[in-house]
């Protein structure tokens, strides 16, 4: 524990065993940590200075730098592969995303739109877009540009839809890149979910920028189905509204390299975001999701959870996962979570939590992190009960996919993505075909 | 009709030089129809005969047999020796994310029965277990044991216990925690697997209480890895009495019953 008179306001002790043993077996876990917590007594405005916690990067003394946001790609030059945002990405493959020649090239929409939903498009320079949360990279900041506008899907306010927002994004298979941007604008106290699913084979740099209003309820699904051989770079932008709530689902399967930044601001108090994130990396796929939760109003809450698993030779992924607590975030309350399961030799799996905490009066803060193999205990318990273990192995990745895709809460959508899971798993038994309800 | 039959079973944990003995030549029989009791001090082993018996990988047999109507459990993987007819109700049973306890219970009794369950029927029988051990219908949709507090672990226990229908059903310290209501719920659930025929129980227990509900024909008491002495229920009042202190000498535990 904290000595009562340091200016702390974490008490982090290592319990990364504990946490990792949540999942996994002894000794795979790393760079966990226990929900952060300020201890009875030093939650004051007065103790609570401003040094923050950090994990995974240099100690920060004071309050962390701003980071660097900017809509001119020329103002992040060109990066090597040096700098902290790029230094687990593979830059030979990313490289034409970041190079930033013009095109015409688009993926090919497939539109659903219920009553209540405006599908139009706005010019670059629009007022709409200069309010947008800025780029936070070169790639974002060339999406933003060179896609000349935006697309932009308006839910009218106080909107109930009758079923989700749907977009088939669907590369045509064209060598130039694609770079887009859609703006999602939901109105105060509308419900809304939107779909992005993203097939077929491109070079994709699209920016995602979502306004959810003053009480409003909206879900982003954003599937990356790519085929074999698509790049995918992106930024993904919500601000959310007073009393609002944002649900974000990435579920992340295909491609060849697929890397999204996911940020979140809040407009005002009382916001509520939930970032939940799947990937399943193959043989020399690599798939990079990197969260930014930036507290800055008080009574704000985030939560996030992201799995991922990796199998074959060359798999990589990584997460990062940002959280600030700014000083004036009082009563905000965060959690952060990434478990990958290493399914195999050769794949590698990097997770880095970092949270910054500037203020005691928080009503918790943690993040955890573990990457290991199968839990031997899961195994043992399943096996127990007659399974054999090639069966159990199958339902606990199974179980270990699902518990994230059960998020989405479409139906047809999740049996489709846990069918393509399956297919990579190798087939379950048909017992899986027919559920029971018991209730 | 089954008979578990434990000889000279020695355990350890660890391996090499940090290898530790933890069972030193156990003698048990367990037959259908009998209800056996094992009590002891903490450490005593207990959880490790239990472990050891189901086949967890982080207990190795260093000597003596276990075979069940003859067969050599000790040659059979952990899924082969549940389907012929062992089953472990487990002291901290585990949380498995994202998989539903129905499709849990049903995979399990696919598993053990080698075909699936009529549905229809199956549905029927997993609902009315369900209610005698006064389990919400919604538990179904939950992922196993995740979020399921202490009683509603050992429901789920004895909730597979029921579906499964082992010959030898081994109950590992499956009244620590409870309230007394669930300690009620979760006894009668034994009993009834009890009453209606050829199951043999052996019951692991720290404490008294569980055998004023589920009376035992037999009581084992467990110490530094071996059984100590053996007697009828009456020995059981004796613990309760006189704690363990007569049989851990040099120690201070003492049974709190």
């Amino acid at each position: 524990m904290p000595d009562q008179n340091a200016p702390t306001t974490t008490g982090l002790t290592t319990e990364s065993a504990t946490l990792a043993g949540e999942l996994f077996g002894d000794g795979v876990g790393t760079q966990a940590g226990p929900p952060a917590v300020p201890a009875a007594g030093t939650g004051t405005a007065g103790q609570a200075a401003p040094g923050a916690h950090s994990h995974g990067g240099s100690t920060p003394t004071g309050s962390p730098a701003e980071r660097f946001t900017s809509t001119d790609p020329e103002a992040f030059g060109v990066p090597t592969g040096r700098e902290e945002t790029w230094r687990f990405t593979p830059m030979k493959r990313v490289r034409p995303l970041l190079d930033g020649a013009p095109s015409d090239a688009h993926l090919s929409w497939t539109t659903d739109l219920p009553e209540g939903v405006e599908l139009t498009s706005v010019e670059a320079g629009d007022p709409l877009l200069k309010g947008l949360p800025e780029p936070v990279d070169r790639l974002a900041a060339l999406a933003r540009q060179r896609s000349g506008g935006a697309a932009v899907v308006r839910v009218a306010k106080e909107a109930r839809l009758d079923r989700p927002v749907t977009l088939g994004l669907a590369g045509t298979g064209s060598e130039e890149v694609v770079w887009g941007h859609l703006v999602i604008e939901v109105g105060a106290f509308a419900e809304a979910t939107v779909v992005l699913d993203h097939s077929g084979l491109a070079r994709y740099a699209g920016g995602v920028s979502v306004l959810v209003g003053d009480g409003a309820q909206v879900k982003l699904v954003s599937v990356q189905d790519w085929a074999p051989g698509a790049v995918h770079g992106g930024q993904f932008d919500a601000v959310v509204g007073r009393d609002a709530t944002f649900t974000q689902v990435v579920v992340t399967l295909g491609g060849d390299l697929v890397r999204l930044v996911s940020n979140v601001q809040y407009a005002g108090p009382g916001g509520s975001a939930e970032l939940f994130g799947v990937y399943f990396s193959d043989e020399t796929q690599h798939q990079e999701h990197r969260l930014w939760v930036d507290h800055a109003v008080p009574n704000c809450t985030s939560n996030v959870l992201y799995k991922g698993a990796l199998q074959g030779e060359g798999a990589r992924t990584v997460w990062i996962g940002d959280v600030r607590i700014r000083p004036a975030a009082t009563g905000t309350e965060t959690y952060e979570l990434n478990r990958n399961l290493v399914l195999t030799d050769g794949a590698r799996a990097d997770s880095v939590p970092n949270l910054e905490i500037e203020t005691g009066e928080i009503v918790g803060a943690g993040h955890a992190s573990a990457t290991g193999r199968f839990d031997d205990e899961q195994l043992f318990y399943l096996c127990s009960r007659g399974i054999d273990a090639e069966t159990a192995r199958r339902l606990v990745v199974r179980g270990f996919f699902a518990d994230v895709v059960q998020r989405i809460g479409l139906d047809a959508l999740q049996d489709r993505l846990m069918a393509s899971i399956d297919e990579r798993l190798g087939a379950l038994p048909a017992l899986d075909d027919q559920p029971v309800e018991v209730a | 009709m089954s008979v578990l039959e434990i000889r000279d079973l020695h355990v350890s944990v660890g391996e090499g030089d940090d290898a530790k003995e933890i069972l030193r030549g156990v003698d048990l029989t367990v037959r259908s129809g009998e209800t056996h009791a094992i009590m002891g001090p903490n450490g005593s082993g207990k959880s490790t005969l239990a472990y050891s018996i189901a086949g967890h990988p982080k207990y190795t047999i260093t000597g003596g047999s276990v075979t069940l109507d003859g067969e050599d459990v000790l040659e059979m993987g952990v899924d082969e020796r549940a389907r012929a007819g062992l089953f472990l109700a487990m002291q901290y049973p585990v949380e498995v994310p994202g998989v539903s306890v129905s499709n849990f219970l049903r995979t399990a009794a696919t598993a053990i029965k080698g075909e699936a369950p009529k549905l229809r029927t199956w549905v029927k029988d997993v609902k009315s277990e369900m209610e005698l051990l006064e389990m919400d219908p919604a538990f179904a949709e939950r992922n196993v044991n995740e979020g399921f507090s202490g009683g509603e672990k050992k429901r789920h226990e004895i909730l597979q216990m029921r579906l499964l229908k082992p010959g030898i059903a081994i109950l590992d310290e499956t009244d620590s925690g409870l309230d007394v209501d669930a300690l009620r719920i979760v006894s009668e659930g034994v009993n009834r697997t009890r009453e209606e025929g050829d199951v043999g129980v052996l019951l692991i227990t720290h404490y008294t209480r569980i055998l004023r509900y589920i009376k035992p024909d037999f009581v084992h008491v467990f110490v530094n890895g071996r059984i100590a002495e053996e007697g009828g229920p009456e020995l059981a009042e004796k613990l309760e009495n006189e704690g363990y202190a007569a049989y851990v000498k040099g120690t201070q535990e003492v049974a709190s019953a």
